[in-house]
Order: structure tokens, then C-alpha cells, then sequence
């Protein structure tokens, strides 16, 4: 737009912060993953406490991962990004690291209310109407940097990766402030403005879309930048990312029916969710594809670089979820699926093998970039984690298939004269085994986020040791 | 009229408005911005390199 300016530097520093708090957030919030899945196979580690009891940290851990681990990886990336395709520096600094220090509050504020037993009881939205509103604060002081320094580009086109991005940050705006009306009556408790089943349909309404645009929208715009910039060629098809884009965000919305299927929500409601859900393999399977083709004619390059292969076997996992999501929203298959481990599984094949590796793969990308060195402390590290990580996620959601299918199974079992076969905790016992595989695979993939935070130690170590280095040899 | 022929009508604008986006992003006249627009992450070393280095003035006062 304007001619280039020979002065212009991008903002960095707040990129490297949120960097670095995805790999906090993302450590605190699987290692409490890690715990609420042991307590569920030795409930003893509930520690007969309440701040320590599952229900209460279940929404801690979830709000840790989405909105710490994932929140900073997408804030982190997408400053980034914006900054570099739009060839122009952040419109503030100063309100960009309001975003981030305010951010960092809410994550703290959720650490602290959600073991003390203050929550909203919706899922993914538990957080109290206080912190609601600072959230809603400090999202409009996202969205102010991240579309005012879109106005700043230098590029007519806006590249498609901000398109994801943007709207992100506007569809998860709209979701907070719907879901989140309430009536206070205390400083930490309120009641949903939203009575019975309009109440459920406007939580899944925002909780599915919560999953369309924060955990796929802004991670496909994440795809959309490092994807081609780790293949060093650009994405396979422009033209089918415009249409990616228009398709899955108009089709998203109206999927979450299916989280409500057999239940008061009206028929035609339940069947509308399900339908616009199996419409979405289209543009879901058409933005992988165009990840995946992209490195047609570098397939070579996976066998070197592991940080390409934690992106593009992210890719496999988003191709295998968004199979699995409209599968299991089909009505009778939902019937079997619903309100057991099942549904646990395909979450985290979205989430440890989609969103968690792609950042993952960002975050090594994005590292040795912002700290100024040439490369990662370790690649063969690297390495370690992309298979620690691929194992856990295989061991946690096979684990969650079998017990899911078990379940669905043994609770429709019924005999010759209409009682059930089984007991409720029958059930159960037969889960056990399950529990612990599913323990064990997140231990594996906890293992491999703690050498990312070692490796990531070691580089920006590196970097100081390379400063003094550069000192040494400008004073000979 | 009532409210469902209105729906209905939505839906045939709305998909109207989608084929028009797919037959807009694959016409011929689009590929050569499209081709530039994919270029985007490519273009901007010169200010990375800037900023590195300016950190790094920064650092070493």
C-alpha cells in the first residue's frame, strides 16, 4: 500500500513471549491431564480434597490446553505471521503486550477460581462473569492489533492464512459474548440469561464452534503459513484455500446440533447438525489435501526434517478426526458413541495430534527465528519428541476406541426379557485397562513437551553464547 | 408468503453466493494474483534480517 519503508522492523518481542507461554501453559495444562487420567485409574489421587478432586480439575486442564497452550500458540503465530506476510510492524506495541500480560491474568485467575469450585458449569466456558469480562477486554485489544496492522500491509491481498486467522478472532468474539450472558449475583457466581434446552443449544453452539474456529480455523491459518515455509515452496493451490476458507467457516456454525442428538433439542435441529456436520468432511479433507500437496515433489524433505514432520503428520491426525467428527455425528452411530470414552478419544486425536503437533512443529519453527540463530540446540531432539508425541497420541486414542466402543456396547446390551445385562460399574471395571494405556500415552507425551522446553532452553542459551562469540570477534 | 419461503430463499442466495466465490477464485483472471498472493510468505527476508539485527545492536548497548 504505502512504499516501502527501509526503517521497518516487526515486533518480535511479543512473539517470543507468547512462544514461550505456550510451552508453560502447555506443560502445566498436560501434566494436569496427566493427573486427572491417573486419578481416574487410582481415584486415591483425588486426595479425598476438594480443590484436587477430578471435577474440579478436568475444566482446569481443559482451559489450560485450549486457551493456554493452544490461546498462546495462536496469538504467538499469528502475530507473526501478520506481521511478516502483511510486510508491516504490529500497530502497537504497547497494546500488544497489553494482550499478552492480560491474557497471562486470565490463565492465572482460572487456575486459581476453578480448584476453588467457582464455575459457570458450561463446558469450556466454565470461567466465572469477572473473568468473562476481562477476557472480552483483552480480545478486543487482540482483534484492535491484529486487524489495524492488516490495514497496514504492504501487499493489496490479504494472505489466506491472516483470512483464517481473522476469522478466528471474530467468530470466537461473537461465541464469547453469546454464551457468556449472564445474570450475576455475586462477585462469583451467576446464572445463564438462557433457561433449558435453549440453554444447551446455545452452550453447543459455542462449544463446537469453540473447537471449529479456535482449535481449527486459527490452526489452519497456523497450516497455511509454516506448512509452505518449513517445504520452502508455496501451498499447493491458492485458489482452493479461498474456497476452504468460505466453505468451512459458513458450514462450522451449524454443526454443534449433533453434540444435543437425542435429546429435548427439537428433531429437526438435531438432524440440521448432523447434516451441516457431514457436509464439513468436504472442506475439512479439501484444506488438508492442500496442506498435504504442498509438499508434492518434497516428500524427500520429512526424512530430514522432523519439524516438517510434526506438521504434516498433524495434518494426518486433523484428516483422521474430521473423518471421525462426522461419523460420530451421525445419529445412529451417535447413539453408540454418545457419553462414552469414545468421544474423549476423537478429542484428543483432534487435539494432541492436530492442534498440539502443529504448534509443536510452529513453535520448533519459529524458535530458532525469533532468538536469531540458525537452528534448534538439538534436531535429533527433535526427533525424540516427534516420536514420543506420535506414540502417546496413538496409545491415547486407541485406548479411548476400545473403551468407547465397549461401553456403547455393554450399556445397550440387554437380555430376553428387556432388563439390562449389565450394571453401570460392570461397565466401568471392564474400562480399567483402557484408563491405564490412556495414562500411560499421555505420560509419553507429556515425556516429549518437557525435552521441547529443554531443547528450547538450550537454543536461546545457544544464542547468548553466540552474542558473545559475535562480541569476541568484532574486538580482534 | 411466510417465513419458509423466506428460508428458502436463503438457502438458494447463500449457495448461489458459494458457487459465485468457486467460479470467482478458479477464473482464469485470478491466477496471476492468486500466484502472487501465495508468494507472500516469501517476500519479506530483508525486514527479518533487520529486526535481527537490530535486536542484536540493541542487546550488545
Amino acid at each position: 500500500m504505502s512504499t516501502a519503508n527501509p526503517n521497518l522492523t516487526y515486533n518480535y518481542k511479543v512473539v517470543r513471549q507468547f512462544t514461550i507461554a505456550t510451552v508453560v501453559w502447555g506443560i502445566v495444562g498436560m501434566a494436569l491431564g496427566v493427573l486427572i487420567a491417573a486419578q481416574l485409574y487410582w481415584p486415591a489421587l483425588n486426595l479425598d480434597l476438594p480443590w484436587t478432586h477430578f471435577g474440579r480439575l478436568r475444566p482446569l486442564h481443559t482451559n489450560a490446553v485450549i486457551f493456554g497452550f493452544g490461546g498462546c500458540a495462536l496469538f504467538a503465530t499469528s502475530y507473526y505471521v501478520v506481521q511478516r506476510t502483511c510486510q508491516a510492524r504490529l500497530i502497537s506495541d504497547s497494546v500488544a503486550a497489553f494482550h499478552f500480560w492480560g491474557w497471562q491474568l486470565v490463565m492465572v485467575l482460572a487456575a486459581i477460581t476453578l480448584p476453588l469450585g467457582y464455575t459457570q458449569a458450561k463446558e469450556y466456558a466454565e470461567l466465572e462473569w469477572p473473568i468473562d469480562i476481562l477476557i472480552t477486554i483483552v480480545w478486543v485489544a487482540y482483534a484492535f492489533v491484529f486487524f489495524g496492522t492488516i490495514t497496514k500491509r504492504k501487499a493489496k491481498h490479504i494472505y489466506v492464512a491472516n483470512w483464517f486467522y481473522g476469522a478466528f478472532i471474530l467468530t470466537v468474539a461473537v461465541l464469547h459474548i453469546g454464551n457468556n450472558i449472564s445474570h450475576p449475583v455475586g462477585l462469583f457466581k451467576s446464572y445463564s440469561v438462557y433457561s433449558g434446552v435453549t440453554d444447551a443449544m446455545m452452550q453447543w453452539w459455542y462449544g463446537h464452534n469453540a473447537v471449529g474456529f479456535f482449535l481449527t480455523a486459527g490452526f489452519l491459518g497456523m497450516m497455511y503459513y509454516f506448512v509452505p515455509k518449513q517445504a520452502e515452496r508455496p501451498v499447493y493451490s491458492y485458489r482452493l484455500s479461498i474456497v476452504h476458507f468460505w466453505a468451512l467457516i459458513a458450514t462450522y456454525v451449524w454443526a454443534g446440533g449433533h453434540h444435543l442428538h437425542y435429546s429435548a433439542l427439537p428433531d429437526w435441529a438435531q438432524s440440521a447438525g448432523m447434516v451441516m456436520s457431514l457436509i464439513l468432511l468436504a472442506p475439512s479433507w479439501g484444506g488438508m489435501i492442500n496442506g498435504m500437496m504442498t509438499l508434492s515433489g518434497a516428500w524427500h524433505k520429512l526424512r530430514t526434517d522432523p519439524i516438517l514432520r510434526f506438521l504434516v503428520v498433524s495434518l494426518s491426525f486433523y484428516g483422521m478426526s474430521t473423518f471421525e467428527g462426522p461419523m460420530m455425528s451421525i445419529k445412529t452411530v451417535n447413539a453408540l458413541s454418545h457419553n462414552t470414552d469414545w468421544t474423549v478419544g476423537h478429542v484428543h486425536s483432534g487435539a494432541l495430534g492436530w492442534v498440539a503437533m502443529i504448534s509443536i512443529g510452529a513453535v520448533y519453527h519459529l524458535i530458532p527465528k525469533l532468538w536469531g540463530v540458525k537452528a534448534m540446540y538439538s534436531t535429533s531432539l527433535i526427533n525424540l519428541h516427534f516420536w514420543l508425541a506420535t506414540v502417546g497420541t496413538v496409545l491415547y486414542i486407541v485406548a479411548m476406541w476400545v473403551n468407547g466402543i465397549m461401553q456403547g456396547l455393554m450399556w445397550r446390551a440387554v437380555n430376553d426379557d428387556g432388563t439390562l445385562t449389565y450394571s453401570f460399574v460392570e461397565a466401568l471395571e471392564a474400562s480399567y485397562p483402557g484408563y491405564l494405556v490412556r495414562f500411560i500415552g499421555g505420560v509419553i507425551f507429556l515425556a516429549g513437551m518437557f525435552i521441547m522446553a529443554f531443547n528450547i532452553y538450550m537454543t536461546i542459551r545457544q544464542k547468548d553464547a553466540v552474542a558473545v562469540d559475535n562480541r569476541a570477534a568484532q574486538a580482534a | 408468503m411466510d417465513v419458509n419461503d423466506i428460508r428458502g430463499i436463503h438457502s438458494l442466495i447463500i449457495m448461489a453466493i458459494f458457487l459465485g466465490i468457486i467460479w470467482w477464485a478458479f477464473s482464469a483472471h485470478r491466477k496471476k494474483p492468486n500466484d502472487e498472493a501465495a508468494q507472500l510468505p516469501f517476500e519479506d527476508d530483508d525486514i527479518d534480517q533487520r529486526t535481527q539485527q537490530s535486536e542484536k545492536s540493541e542487546n550488545e548497548k
